[in-house]
């Protein structure tokens, strides 16, 4: 398949691999954020491709592991509703809250669908003007136009049986507070292609500058990543720090100014808690005020709703690359898919899931640490 | 956590999923939950040692004569899609789980569990393919049952059929006869069929037309088996995909597969299918493909029988089995390094990005 086949390619992916070890002289810490660029390099094993001192962690770019757990206790209490028909990205079905999932709503009756836009949702609250449709939006900056879109699409129709619950989250603050962390061993980023497709990567200029870290946009296919990585080992072994931009293809500098119009019309910057890690400032989105009458929260009256969020195993460690899943004392045995502890075993592109679906039979705990 | 360390004993669980006091659609996926659900209530109900075998049909000997006996339900949305329908798919999902077990197919039985108010019509254009596809494998409708339900209690139609075959001497295929050094061989490419419904089923379109793979497979199996005896067994990886059917083999037989992601084949609509969705072609259901484990001598003779099969015009050799990693499936995948390919928890769930 054209745009796909060539960035899986076996010889291209090892001459990048031979270029990255002729490069690297010491050892890096590098960090890919999103949970899509961690689920390629565990499929495809990058991380044995590239020399052993470099040392990749994942990030906290899964926005179905940082969804707090207040938030699908939110989910859960509107789509058990009789009148509800509840419609959601397929990944966050899965996802435990205090006591149940959405999987488990849909099992007892609810009107749980699956969909794969929100545009979906819009026309469900279309075709069926006795029910409330509520759309699940969550995500980082990738999924806030199409969200941002659905909402200004209900308000022009005059939908009032359609709302939203949003719980969106941002990446540039959470690279902010990772770098910051006294912890932080991280020296470079690879930055998630789908998020600088919306948004370009300008914003991560003054991440550069204020912590001299190198950050690379980085697309998803193996030979991507690969790329990306000798980039980053190129500006450290040559001390730069600036921002650079592997996914061409795809990303600009300014990003897509039409889909951030939209999102800045719909949506507002605002605190946001993330799950395993907390509360980071100006992390988040969430509507403005003069489209309240499409917040689901407001409709539901689920806004004071909160939960405590239990001590899940590790993940707050994985979620911010200070410990890798196999350091996890319960990963793979009390730890698994079909019975998650936390987080990041729950979606496909939880760092933990990743590890135990891809690579468990050739990871040792004592070889990471 | 932060600092202090919990033991595993007072670790709080946010809410895992212990499969337990309801069912879940992903309880009906083919994959680990479905494994569980048979194990925990409907082994432990019906033990015996046929039962046991866990293959896709019963061999039962009844005066001498060997007899194939299995069941299988349809409950398939929408039930007219591209490459065919709920009639034609539940005479070959029969006749090809009595032909994965060496038998040549010969009566079917059928049920139909119809919700009230579905279109006369609809039922007879099913009811014309049942009996056309039937009439094309060479098999008989010889019994049959009919249930109406209430509206809201069934979807529109679900069809049970259960077939019996005969099973010639010699021919002795059980997934546990799998051995270290046997090749794994594949009839064709993977995931038309689910991806043909799901098209349907999402309005989602190609510009060439996908169709189902829904085919009887016994003719394949008949020259397969007249090229070799030494097949050790062979599936269809229906519902769970060709992951699912692999990892069954590895358990049952407790070996280790490799497979090379280079050797499958994926058309180029279900890999873009796939790449929009996020679905992965590996866990995407198949109704007119095969998996064979043959005898190491005896894979080139079977790849060519294959091969000269219209149904099987595509087989590749894709893998083997191993005496290493008891019980997991392995790929080498495009770029190289190896992973694991596991059986999923419950139904692939799109992901978000």
């Amino acid at each position: 398949m054209k745009y796909i086949d060539e960035y899986r390619d076996e010889h291209i992916a090892q001459s990048l691999a031979a270029q990255i070890a002729r490069r690297t002289t010491r050892p890096w810490n590098l960090m890919e954020i999103c949970g899509g660029q961690t689920h390629t390099i565990m499929k495809y094993g990058l991380d044995e491709l590239i020399p052993a001192r470099i040392r990749l962690v994942h990030g906290p770019g899964c926005p179905v592991c940082v969804t707090p757990i207040e938030v699908v206790d939110k989910a859960i209490e509107i789509a058990s509703r009789a009148d509800v028909t509840f419609a959601s990205y397929g990944d966050m079905l899965r996802v435990p809250g205090s006591h149940s999932n959405l999987l488990r709503v849909k099992a007892a009756g609810g009107d749980v669908r699956i969909v794969y836009s929100p545009m979906e949702a819009v026309k469900l609250a279309r075709a069926l003007p006795e029910r409330q449709v509520v759309f699940f939006g969550i995500g980082f900056e990738t999924t806030a136009p199409p969200n941002a879109m659905a909402v200004w699409e209900a308000r022009r129709e005059g939908l009032d049986n359609f709302s939203m619950l949003v719980s969106h989250v941002l990446v540039p603050p959470a690279i902010r507070l990772l770098l910051g962390s006294p912890h932080n061993q991280v020296q470079g980023f690879i930055a998630p292609g789908h998020v600088c497709t919306v948004m370009g990567y300008w914003q991560y200029e003054t991440l550069c500058r204020d912590f001299h870290v190198p950050i690379v946009v980085g697309g998803f296919e193996p030979a991507d990543l690969l790329e990306a990585v000798d980039m980053l080992v190129a500006q450290l072994e040559e001390g730069r720090a600036v921002v650079e931009n592997q996914y061409v293809r795809s990303v600009r500098y300014e990003g897509n100014v039409v889909a951030q119009r939209i999102v800045e019309q719909v949506l507002e910057v605002c605190d946001r808690k993330w799950r395993g890690i907390g509360v980071i400032p100006q992390s988040g989105l969430r509507l403005r005020e003069e489209f309240a009458a499409y917040d689901a929260e407001r409709i539901f009256g689920v806004g004071e709703m909160t939960a405590e969020e239990p001590a899940e195993c590790i993940s707050a460690e994985v979620l911010q690359g200070l410990k890798r899943p196999t350091d996890c004392p319960v990963f793979g045995v009390a730890c698994t898919p079909e019975n998650p502890m936390g987080a990041p075993m729950v979606s496909a592109e939880g760092a933990c899931a990743a590890y135990y679906r891809y690579r468990r039979h050739s990871i040792q705990p004592s070889e990471v640490a | 956590m932060r600092g202090e360390r919990r033991s595993i004993a007072e670790m709080v669980c946010p809410a895992p999923l212990p499969a337990g006091d309801q069912v879940l659609l992903g309880h009906g996926s083919g994959g680990k939950l479905s494994a569980e659900l048979i194990h925990d209530v409907f082994l432990a109900a019906f033990d015996n040692p046929i039962l046991a075998r866990m293959d896709d049909q019963a061999i039962v000997s009844i005066n001498g004569l060997r007899l194939a006996f299995t069941t299988d339900t349809f409950v398939v949305k929408p039930l007219f899609f591209p490459g065919g329908d709920i009639g034609s798919l539940a005479v070959h999902g029969t006749v090809n789980d009595l032909a994965m077990g060496g038998a040549q197919p010969l009566f079917l039985s059928v049920a139909f569990i119809i919700e009230e108010g579905l279109p006369m019509e609809t039922l007879r254009r099913v009811a014309a393919s049942l009996r056309q596809a039937a009439s094309q494998a060479g098999v008989q409708v010889v019994t049959g049952d009919t249930k109406v339900v209430e509206k809201g209690s069934g979807d529109g139609l679900f069809i049970n059929t259960s077939g019996i075959g005969v099973v010639a001497d010699g021919i002795q295929l059980s997934a546990d006869r799998s051995r270290p050094g046997d090749r794994v061989l594949l009839s064709g490419s993977i995931g038309e069929h689910g991806i043909a419904i799901l098209a349907k089923r999402e309005g989602l379109e190609f510009d060439t037309p996908l169709e189902s793979d829904s085919a009887a497979l016994h003719t394949l199996v008949a020259a397969m088996l007249a090229a070799s005896p030494d097949i050790r067994c062979l599936r269809d990886p229906t519902r769970g995909g060709l992951s699912s059917t692999l990892n069954e083999f590895a358990s049952q037989a407790q070996v280790g597969i490799e497979i090379d992601e280079r050797a499958i084949l994926v058309r180029e609509e279900v890999k873009g299918a796939c790449e929009m969705l996020g679905l992965d072609p590996l866990y995407v259901a198949n109704e007119g493909k095969l998996v064979a484990i043959v005898a190491p001598d005896a894979a080139d003779r079977v790849l060519a029988a294959m091969r000269r099969h219209p149904l099987g015009a595509e087989a590749r050799i894709i893998g083997s089995v191993t005496a290493s990693h008891p019980r997991l499936v392995t790929m080498r995948t495009t770029v190289g390094p190896a992973r694991i390919v596991d059986m999923l928890a419950g139904d692939q769930l799109p992901r978000i990005c």
